[in-house]
C-alpha cells in the first residue's frame, strides 16, 4: 500500500516552485521581469501621492555565473510615497502582501511582483536585499532582508535608521540576481520606451551594465486624475468575495449590507433586488446559509436593474496625455487618439484608449506595429495571442486606404480594476466580447482619422504640385509669347497666378 | 522661264514673310489674352483620326471641321502649350536669322530654355501642332527631318539661303546627285531642258540611271526618294510638277510597301492631313507593278503574311480607289509574289533602262 504524505506549502514556496507563471522563466525573462516589477512599483508609488515619477534604474555587472548568464546588481530608486517603516520588510519579504488589494486601477495587483523579484535574486545569488525608504518623515529606514521561503516571512538581517534632513521621500531597493542582460536588452529598452510613452509625465533613467545611459524624459507634468477607490459591483462578485464581506460587515440587515458594500446600490435598488432574490430585507447577513449565499450570487448576476458601474475608479491616460506620449517617444508625422466611453465586462468597469501614429520616425516594417498597454504598463510578449492583435488583423484596412506597408503604429490601452489577462504573467488580454467591441470601434475611429489626414495631405500635395506647374509654365508662355509678338515687356501674369491659387482654395 | 506657272507659290522671300506674320500674330494673340487677365488659349483643327477625311477633290487627306482648344488653364495642357509657344519662338528665331534646324536639334535646343521634352517623339508632335496652328509645313518654319533624298538632272536653280543669294547651280554638277536639303528647298527654279521627272525608291537604281545617262536619253530629272519620300522631297516633286509642268513617274519595288511610297507622293499621308502642297496628284506610279512581275518573268519572293495584311488594308484605303491600284492589288494577291527593282538585273545591267523604262513611260494608265 502506498502511503501518501500531505504537506502544506507557503505562498512563497508555491511561487518559488512555479516561478514561470510570474514571468521568471529563464535568465533573460527573469531580468526583464525584475526590472519591470520594480519600475511599476515605483510608478504606482509616485502616482499614489500624485507626484510626477522620477525612476532611476541601474543594472551593474558583478561576475560570471554560467556560460549563458551572469550575476548583476539591480538598483531601483524612486520619489514615490515611500513605505511606512513597519511594512518595509513585508513589502519585499512576503509574497501576497501589498497595499493594492482595494478596488481601484493600479499596475500591481497580487502583492507579488516586487517580492518575486527579491525572491528570485535570493534563490540565484543567496544574497540579501537592501531596502531604504522614507515617507517623507524625519527618518529614513534601511533594511537588509532575506525571505524565509517556507514560512513566507521576511528575515531582517540588519536595520538602520538615519536622519532625513532633506525630507527625502521615496524608496530604494538594491539586490543581486542572475540573468542574461545581453539577450534581455532589446526587450528591456523597448519596455522602458513604451513605459515612457504611456507615462509621459515620468522621468525614467536607466544605466546598463556597460555603463550606457538611457534617459526618457517627461514631456509634461500633468498627470491623469488619481483613480478613486471603489466598491465591488454586484455583477462581478463571487461566492468567495461575498463570504469575506459577510465576515467583516457590521451591517445588521441585508438592506444595509447591499447599500454599504456594493457599487451603485441605493435604497431603492437594494429593496428591489432583495425582493427579486426572495431574501427578507431585514435579515442579518451573518445569518445567511451557505446555499443562500450561492443563490444570492447567482441572483446578482441575473438581476437586470443594477446600475452599470461608473468609471471613477479608473484612471485612463486621456487623449491629451496619450498624444503627448506618442509624440514624445514615437515622433510620428500624424497621430489620432480616441478614448472610448467607459464600459463593463462581468461587472468590471473598463476604458479602452486607441491611437494610431503615422509617418515621421515610425519605421516601415511591412506590417503595422502594435503597442499594447494595460493599466499604463506595456505588454511585450505573446502579441499574436492578444485580442488587439486579432482585431487588428481582422479589420479591412483597405476600406480606410491604409495598408500594412505604410509606416503605421497602432496603440491600444485598456484600463480596468480587473484587466482581463489570460495568464498570471500579465502579457496578453483575453477575448471578452465587450472589450473586443470597444477596441474594434476605437481602431475604426482612428483609422478614419488617419484616412482623412492622408487624403487631406494628398490633396495639399496635389495642389502644391499644381501651383508649381502653373508658376513654372505661365511665365514661360508670357516670355515667349512676348518675343513672338515682337514686344519688349511681358504681360503681367500675377493675376493669373492668383486665379490658380483661388481655384485651389475653393476646391 | 523663271517664275513660270506660279499657281500657288510666292517667291521664297514672300513666303518667309507670310510665315513670320503668322508667328507674330500667334504671339500677339496670346499676349493680348494674358494682358487682359485671361489664361491664354489656342484653337486649332483637331488631328484626331475621327477628323481626318479623304477629299477626292483635292485627292488627299484633309482635316474636318472639328477643332480642339488648348488652354493654359488646364493643368494637362499647360506643358504642351508652353512647348508649343516656345517652338513658335524658336521657329521665328530660325526664320529671321535664316538658319535651319533638324527635328533632333529642336529637341536638344529646348533644354537651353528649360523647356523639357520627354523624348524626340514629344517634340516632333509639338512641331506638328505648330504646323497646324500656323498653317504651314515645318520646312517653312526652317525645321527639317534628318533623312535626305537627292536629285540629278538638267535643272538650274538659284539659291536664296544666306551667303548663296543669287548663286546658281546646275543639278548635273555632281554625279552623285544633289541633296534635297533646306538650301534646295528654298531655291528658285531658273531653267531646265527636262520634260519629265522620274522618282526612284532606291539609291542603287538611282546611281545606275545616272551612269546609264537616263537623264539624257529620256530628258528626265531623276529624284531619289530613298524609301518613303521626306516631306521636303514630296514638296519639291510637287514644285517640279506645278512650276515646271513636268509629268512625274514613280518607280518603286514591286510590293505593297513600294506601291505605298508612290501613293504618298501622289496623295499624301494621313499624318500630314493638316498640310497642303505636299502632294502631286497627277504623278504616276510606273512600276514595278505586280503584273510586271508576271509579264517580265522577274525573279520574285513569296508575299509574307505581313505583306498580305498590308494589301488588304490598302484595298480598303480611299486613296487606292481607282482601277490601276485595285487591279494591281488583285494581281499581287493572286500570284502572291513580290519583286525588287534590282530583279531586272537578271536580264543584264542595261535592260531596265533600254527595255523596261521606255515601255513603262509609254504606258497609258
Ligand atoms: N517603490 C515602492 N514604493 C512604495 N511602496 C512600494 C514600493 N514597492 C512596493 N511597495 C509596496 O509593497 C507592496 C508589494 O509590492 P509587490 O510585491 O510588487 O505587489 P503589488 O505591486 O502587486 O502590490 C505594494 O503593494 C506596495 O504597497
Ligand atoms: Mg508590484
Amino acid at each position: 500500500m502506498v502511503t501518501q504524505t500531505f504537506e502544506e506549502i507557503s505562498p512563497a514556496d508555491f511561487f518559488y516552485r512555479n516561478r514561470d507563471i510570474a514571468g521568471f522563466t529563464n535568465p533573460s525573462r527573469a531580468i526583464f521581469a525584475s526590472i519591470r516589477e520594480l519600475v511599476e512599483n515605483s510608478l504606482d508609488a509616485a502616482e499614489y501621492v500624485m507626484i510626477p515619477p522620477d525612476v532611476y534604474v541601474r543594472l551593474s555587472y558583478v561576475g560570471e555565473a554560467s556560460p549563458e548568464s551572469a550575476i548583476y546588481k539591480l538598483r531601483v530608486m524612486d520619489n514615490g510615497s515611500g513605505i511606512p517603516p513597519q511594512h518595509i520588510p513585508s513589502a519585499f519579504g512576503q509574497v501576497l502582501f501589498g497595499s493594492k488589494y482595494k478596488l481601484k486601477q493600479t499596475r500591481g495587483t497580487f502583492g507579488l511582483g516586487g517580492t518575486m523579484s527579491v525572491l528570485y535574486g535570493q534563490i540565484t545569488t543567496h544574497q540579501p536585499a537592501f531596502i531604504a525608504s522614507s515617507t517623507g518623515i524625519s527618518k529614513i529606514y534601511m533594511y537588509k532582508i532575506m525571505i524565509d521561503i517556507q514560512k513566507n516571512r521576511p528575515l531582517i538581517l540588519d536595520r538602520k535608521i538615519i536622519l532625513n534632513k532633506e525630507r527625502w521621500r521615496g524608496t530604494v531597493i538594491e539586490y543581486s540576481l542572475e540573468g542574461d542582460y545581453i539577450r534581455a536588452m532589446p526587450k528591456i529598452l523597448e519596455y522602458l520606451k513604451q513605459t515612457a510613452l504611456v507615462n509621459p509625465y515620468a522621468n525614467i533613467t536607466f544605466v546598463d551594465p556597460r555603463g550606457r545611459l538611457y534617459k526618457f524624459m517627461r514631456a509634461t507634468t500633468k498627470m491623469p486624475p488619481a483613480p478613486q477607490e471603489t466598491l465591488p459591483h454586484p455583477y462581478g462578485v463571487d461566492v468567495e468575495t461575498l463570504q469575506r464581506l459577510i465576515r467583516f460587515t457590521r451591517c445588521n440587515t441585508m438592506q444595509e449590507f447591499m447599500k454599504t458594500h456594493f457599487h451603485r446600490v441605493g435604497e431603492l435598488t437594494a429593496s428591489k433586488f432583495l425582493t427579486f432574490a426572495e431574501i427578507p430585507a431585514s435579515k442579518s447577513p451573518k445569518k445567511l446559509k451557505r446555499e443562500e449565499i450561492v443563490r444570492l450570487v447567482q441572483n446578482m448576476k441575473r438581476f437586470k436593474e443594477f446600475l452599470p458601474p461608473d468609471a471613477s475608479c479608473l484612471s485612463p491616460l486621456g487623449e491629451e496625455l496619450l498624444r503627448t506620449g506618442i509624440l514624445k517617444e514615437l515622433k510620428p508625422e500624424f497621430t489620432a487618439v480616441r478614448q472610448r466611453k467607459p464600459s463593463t465586462y462581468s461587472g468590471h468597469p473598463f476604458i479602452v484608449e486607441v491611437a494610431i501614429a503615422y509617418g515621421g520616425n515610425i519605421p516601415q516594417k511591412g506590417d503595422f506595429i502594435l503597442y499594447r498597454f494595460a493599466n499604463r504598463i506595456p505588454l511585450l510578449y505573446d502579441e499574436a495571442s492578444d485580442v488587439s492583435f486579432r482585431i487588428m488583423k481582422g479589420i479591412n484596412w483597405r476600406r480606410y486606404k491604409i495598408s500594412p506597408d505604410m509606416p503605421i503604429a497602432i496603440l491600444v490601452h485598456i484600463c480596468s480594476t480587473k484587466v482581463p489577462y489570460k495568464t498570471v504573467g500579465k502579457e496578453f488580454i483575453a477575448d471578452r466580447p465587450e472589450v473586443k467591441r470597444e477596441i474594434l470601434n476605437g481602431m475604426r475611429e482612428v483609422a478614419r482619422d488617419l484616412q482623412h489626414f492622408l487624403s487631406r495631405q494628398e490633396h495639399v500635395e496635389r495642389e502644391r504640385k499644381r501651383l508649381g506647374v502653373f508658376s513654372k509654365y505661365l511665365p514661360k508662355i508670357a516670355q515667349f509669347a512676348t518675343k513672338l509678338a515682337g514686344r519688349q515687356e511681358p504681360p503681367d501674369i500675377k493675376k493669373l497666378l492668383d486665379k490658380v491659387k483661388t481655384i485651389e482654395e475653393n476646391e | 522661264m523663271k517664275k513660270t506657272s506660279r499657281d500657288e507659290r510666292f517667291s521664297a522671300t514672300e513666303r518667309k514673310k507670310e510665315v513670320l506674320d503668322k508667328l507674330s500674330n500667334l504671339g500677339e494673340n496670346l499676349y493680348q489674352q494674358m494682358a487682359q487677365g485671361n489664361f491664354p488659349s489656342i484653337k486649332m483643327p483637331s488631328r484626331s483620326i475621327e477628323n481626318i477625311y479623304y477629299n477626292p477633290e483635292v485627292r488627299q487627306y484633309v482635316l474636318g471641321d472639328r477643332t480642339v482648344k488648348r488652354t493654359a488653364q488646364n493643368i494637362r495642357h499647360i506643358k504642351p502649350f508652353t512647348q508649343l509657344v516656345w517652338t513658335g519662338y524658336f521657329a521665328q528665331e530660325l526664320t529671321t536669322n535664316r538658319k535651319t534646324s533638324t527635328l533632333r536639334d529642336v529637341y536638344y535646343s529646348a533644354q537651353a530654355y528649360e523647356i523639357s521634352f520627354q523624348d524626340q517623339a514629344e517634340s516632333d508632335n509639338v512641331i506638328t501642332d505648330l504646323e497646324t496652328v500656323a498653317d504651314c509645313a515645318r520646312e517653312d518654319l526652317n525645321i527639317f527631318p534628318e533623312e535626305r533624298s537627292a536629285i540629278f538632272g538638267d535643272l538650274t536653280i538659284e539659291y536664296t539661303v544666306p551667303g548663296y543669294e543669287g548663286k546658281q547651280l546646275n543639278l548635273t554638277s555632281h554625279p552623285d546627285g544633289v541633296m534635297i536639303g533646306p538650301a534646295l528647298t528654298y531655291s528658285e527654279f531658273v531653267k531646265t531642258t527636262a520634260d519629265k521627272v522620274i522618282a526612284i525608291e532606291k539609291g542603287g537604281l538611282f546611281t545606275r540611271f545616272i551612269e546609264e545617262n537616263v537623264h539624257k536619253k529620256y530628258n528626265a530629272l531623276l529624284v531619289l526618294t530613298a524609301g518613303q519620300a521626306p516631306r521636303a522631297t514630296r514638296h519639291f516633286i510637287r514644285r517640279l510638277n506645278r512650276e515646271l509642268d513636268l509629268p512625274v513617274y514613280i518607280f518603286t519595288d514591286g510590293d505593297p510597301w513600294g506601291m505605298h511610297i508612290a501613293m504618298v507622293i501622289i496623295s499624301g499621308s494621313a499624318n500630314a492631313a493638316h498640310l497642303r502642297e505636299l502632294t502631286t496628284p497627277d504623278a504616276k506610279w510606273s512600276g514595278v507593278w505586280a503584273s510586271d512581275i508576271v509579264d517580265y518573268k522577274l525573279p520574285s519572293d513569296p508575299l509574307t503574311e505581313l505583306d498580305v495584311k498590308r494589301l488588304h488594308e490598302l484595298q480598303r484605303d480611299p486613296r487606292y480607289k481607282n482601277d490601276l491600284w485595285q487591279r494591281e492589288i488583285k494581281v499581287f494577291m493572286k500570284h502572291k509574289r513580290k519583286a525588287e527593282q534590282e530583279a531586272f538585273s537578271r536580264y543584264g545591267l542595261t535592260y531596265i533602262v533600254d527595255e523596261y523604262l521606255p515601255a513603262k513611260l509609254e504606258e497609258k494608265i
